[in-house]
């Protein structure tokens, strides 16, 4: 085994390289016109080898087998859980988001402790049960998506294995999420596999101490194994080593989540660990990073806002350097929602705007009165609307211009919303012909379009049109409708 | 098939016929415990059987022909580190009356030689810097943050102290909204007299942000930078804009004539950015160069600003000379993210929590990305993000011992 392998990064990596491993018989059955259109996709992660079904027969295993090589991430994918209710964690192919789409958003897991109640008898009180239902029932929509948590870890404060055991079962039994056990006494932790069995935990963790007696549970349970190695990057590389060589595969680095003073060596060996396993292909690097925001609440006694406060603030921190899997405590909504939010966006493709199509949208029954309101084809901008259009329950047309998914501020000040775009977008809606009235609501961010914009819609044969400025904020736009809809004439000179 | 193992599947055998299933069948047992030490089966045996549900549910994996290790196999980790060909300028806002200003304790931003932070590489030289907004107006405020100015906000030059003795603000930035002519079109003069007012206020170096309309803010910024002739003032912002309307080289030229900065704001497009910086590098020395990138706040789009803040910092640091610049980022605008103070539902209360951690996270990710100024306004979002910075300038200070046993430790 050469440790040091170099692998080809997403830049080196050529679609030439790979169609000449392809069957390249242009066959189709992969649905692309041609092997080098297929190429291309695989290069992209936007196909897999499998739907080559031809390169799946025996005489082109070679190729197979290169190709998976070739193709296979940086930083290695790993499963935990099974079937529907398994996540995958890592499959990275780069450092850097600009470089490439960061694949597999970083799953949160929550603690419950074997000496939890499972039912809590006050509201102070934490509870088992309490605490997963949490979990499951945690929901934010935002621009169209469910934002959800993933995961429970379940920790033995008790140090009894049979208690241990006990407080599994009660979770397995509760919930279908995936799980992560931790314990750093293997005894603990084989109680706590037999309680989980079939459900794949991610066993947390190997140390120093005991990692031969936990690579021996890997195996055995077969499941995904992390490795602890608090600020010792030489222990870390080291075990990973260890590991692979005593035949575990799926392995996941923790090389320690400092709360205060540590922060700055969190992110240091965070970094220094992706950046060594990407730019030095070092393969007994190239695993998912896991962070542990939780350990906060074992660092400075605090009140508990300020804790959360922290914990909360180091996750989006470990979310933006490299963290592939997070523990976390607190299950305040405040605390989660932007942490949800920072992980859905930077997981993102960086190099397309999320948009929407550039239509006119209909909602509830419009008719020839309904009030008709401009906005951008950005996700964000136009799922906002969306949703307070909707909780204001009335009939609207929604026309949104192709702004090339940029918000409005942005859409305006960088002419990618001009007056002769909008002018062009509502000839091209056929809008007019559905209307007997000539009123265009124009977001509060464009105002300054409003004169220019009546002067273009002349300009496309719409005669008499006129332009109400909307509220900048479309949560307004209630109020707008109450002052100012249906308009009388002559108001809005 | 050796005898023991004979023997043991012989006894499976008779356990499932016990349990009135045959040998060979996958079957489930939910609920039953079985003592598998007691019947002296081998793992083989289970295996065999197909039994699923029974633990230990797989040993197939004891494969590996080689030579398990029996200690740790030594591995030494050596990071990856890297030579940069570039560097980022360093700049210094504000002048002491040495130096032919009045400012007690100019501030140095930039002269980052590695990505941010990257204290395995080298320690930055100077630390990331806040600076905290104030208006000359009444303006609207989420209730977060309005809590904290309400009684001076009328009175610019006591806010503008409270910020500076209260919040630790290193610079101080004087938004002078009240000149838009769509607001209360303020005049030059009168926008100039407010800025005197401040700068007798406090001694912290000053940024002079304008309203955003290019000819005004032209207006305005030559005759603030007449006024505050040696101060080092940064002017907040030139625009491509100015530049179109035929304005921009009053500024830059006044810029360089009374010795003040300029800040070159673009809108996330680095093609642009490098445009601006050149046209201000007609009249302007680069030195006196800062860039604002666009800020979006989370939730918002903050991931295009993050992306595009790595993007110009490495491009710098690989050669760059028109992205060597400081940049600063509007993070006040993470309030224009209506997570930040809209009324969600009381599974998200508190929003005086809430809010401040908008702008915190928001702070945070552009400071991981290389920002090196930042103009922020909740007293509590500038406090994490000064221990923060803090922290993150210091190497080491992990205690392994602290986490060692988070597993098994009772909160």
């Amino acid at each position: 085994m050469t440790e040091r392998e170099v692998k080809a990064g997403v830049k080196q990596l050529s679609p030439i390289d790979v169609y000449m491993l392809l069957p390249r018989t242009n066959c189709k059955e992969c649905g692309e016109a041609n092997c080098m259109a297929f190429a291309a996709k695989l290069v992209n992660r936007e196909a897999s080898l499998e739907q080559c079904p031809p390169l799946l027969k025996k005489e082109h295993e070679d190729s197979y087998k290169k190709l998976q090589e070739m193709l296979a991430p940086i930083i290695k994918e790993i499963t935990i859980g099974t079937g529907e209710h398994a996540v995958k964690i890592g499959g990275k192919l780069v450092m850097y988001r600009h470089e490439f789409t960061y694949h597999n958003p970083a799953p949160i897991a929550f603690d419950v402790t074997d000496e939890m109640p499972l039912h809590a008898k006050s509201s102070e009180e934490e509870a088992v049960i309490d605490r997963v239902k949490k979990v499951e029932n945690f929901l934010y929509n935002y621009i169209g998506r469910d934002l959800r948590l993933d995961m429970i870890a379940v920790r033995s404060t008790s140090n009894d294995p049979t208690t241990f055991k006990s407080a599994v079962e009660a979770v397995t039994k509760a919930t279908d999420l995936p799980l992560i056990l931790c314990s750093f006494d293997p005894s603990i932790m084989e109680a706590g596999l037999i309680a989980a069995s079939g459900r794949k935990p991610l066993i947390y963790a190997a140390t120093k101490d005991n990692w031969k007696e936990m690579a021996d549970l890997a195996l055995m349970y077969e499941c995904p194994l992390a490795i602890f190695a608090p600020n010792d990057l030489n222990l870390l590389r080291s075990l990973s080593k260890t590991m692979s060589e005593y035949g575990v595969e799926d392995l996941v680095l923790d090389p320690g989540t400092f709360p205060d003073e540590g922060v700055s060596a969190t992110i240091n060996n965070f970094t220094m660990v992706r950046r060594t396993a990407c730019k030095s292909g070092d393969r007994l690097l190239g695993f998912p990073l896991i962070g542990t925001p939780i350990t906060t609440w074992f660092g400075e006694k605090a009140p508990k806002e300020t804790l959360a406060w922290k914990e909360a603030y180091l996750a989006s921190m470990l979310m933006s350097r490299y963290a592939d899997i997070l523990i976390m405590r607190s299950l305040d909504g405040w605390v989660q929602l932007p942490t949800v939010i920072w992980r859905f966006n930077i997981y993102t493709d960086p190099r397309k705007p999320v948009s929407v199509d550039p239509q006119l949208y209909e909602f509830g029954k419009p008719n020839e009165m309904s009030p008709v309101f401009l906005t951008t084809n950005y996700a964000l901008t136009y799922f906002t609307v969306e949703s307070d259009l909707k909780s204001f329950g009335g009939d609207y047309y929604l026309l949104v211009a192709d702004t090339e998914g940029i918000s409005v501020e942005s859409a305006v000040a960088g002419r990618y919303l001009t007056a002769e775009k909008i002018a062009e977008a509502v000839k091209n809606s056929g809008v007019a012909e559905k209307i007997k009235h000539k009123y265009l609501i124009l977001p509060g961010m464009a105002a300054r379009l409003s004169g220019e914009t009546e002067e273009e819609l002349k300009n496309v044969g719409l005669h008499g049109w006129r332009v109400i400025v909307g509220p900048r904020d479309s949560s307004g736009i209630a109020k707008l409708l109450n002052e100012k809809w249906p308009p009388k004439e002559g108001e809005e000179e | 098939m050796v005898e023991k193992e004979k023997k043991a599947d012989t006894k499976l055998d008779e356990l499932l016929k016990l349990l009135g299933l045959e040998s060979g069948r996958d079957i489930e047992l939910e609920d039953v415990e079985l003592n598998i030490g007691e019947i002296i089966l081998d793992s083989s045996a289970l295996t065999s059987a197909a039994l699923k549900g029974i633990t230990p549910p797989a040993m197939k994996a004891a494969a590996p022909p080689s030579v398990k290790p029996t200690t740790i196999l030594e591995a030494p980790f050596t990071p990856f580190v890297q030579e940069y060909p570039g560097k980022i300028r360093e700049v210094t806002l504000g002048a002491t009356k040495s130096q032919g200003g009045s400012r007690g304790k100019p501030v140095t931003i930039g002269g980052a030689t590695t990505p941010a932070f990257y204290l395995f590489e080298q320690t930055p030289p100077n630390p990331p810097v806040i600076s905290v907004d104030v208006f000359d107006m009444e303006v609207t405020l989420p209730k977060a943050i309005r809590t904290y100015v309400e009684d001076v906000w009328h009175d610019t030059a006591a806010w503008a102290k409270r910020a500076v003795d209260q919040w630790g603000a290193k610079v101080l930035t004087i938004h002078l909204l009240s000149t838009d002519p769509l607001i209360k079109d303020t005049s030059p003069a009168e926008a100039t007299k407010t800025v005197e007012e401040i700068l007798q206020a406090v001694d912290v170096p000053l940024i002079i942000g304008g309203c955003g309309d290019p000819k005004k803010d032209a207006a305005v910024f030559s005759k603030v930078a007449e006024m505050a002739e040696g101060e080092r003032v940064l002017l907040s912002s030139v625009t491509l804009d100015m530049d179109e309307a035929g304005v921009l080289d009053t500024v830059t030229k006044a810029a360089a004539k009374y010795g003040h900065l300029v800040l070159g704001f673009t809108a996330l497009d680095l093609n642009r950015a490098k445009e601006l910086n050149r046209k201000i590098a007609d009249h302007l020395p680069e030195d006196d160069i800062l860039m604002d990138l666009t800020t979006a706040a989370l939730g918002y789009g903050l991931e295009y600003s993050f992306t595009i803040h790595e993007r110009a910092r490495m491009a710098a640091l690989m050669g760059d000379t028109e992205l060597q610049h400081p940049v600063l980022s509007g993070t006040t605008n993470a309030w224009a993210a209506r997570e930040a103070w809209m009324n969600l539902g009381p599974e998200w209360e508190p929003r005086n929590l809430r809010g401040p951690l908008w702008e915190t996270v928001t702070a945070l990710s552009l400071l991981l990305a290389g920002v090196d100024l930042f103009m922020m306004m909740h007293p509590d979002a500038i406090k994490t993000m000064q221990r923060v910075t803090q922290q993150l300038m210091t190497k080491g200070e992990a205690k392994p011992e602290n986490i060692a046993n988070w597993v098994s430790a009772r909160i």
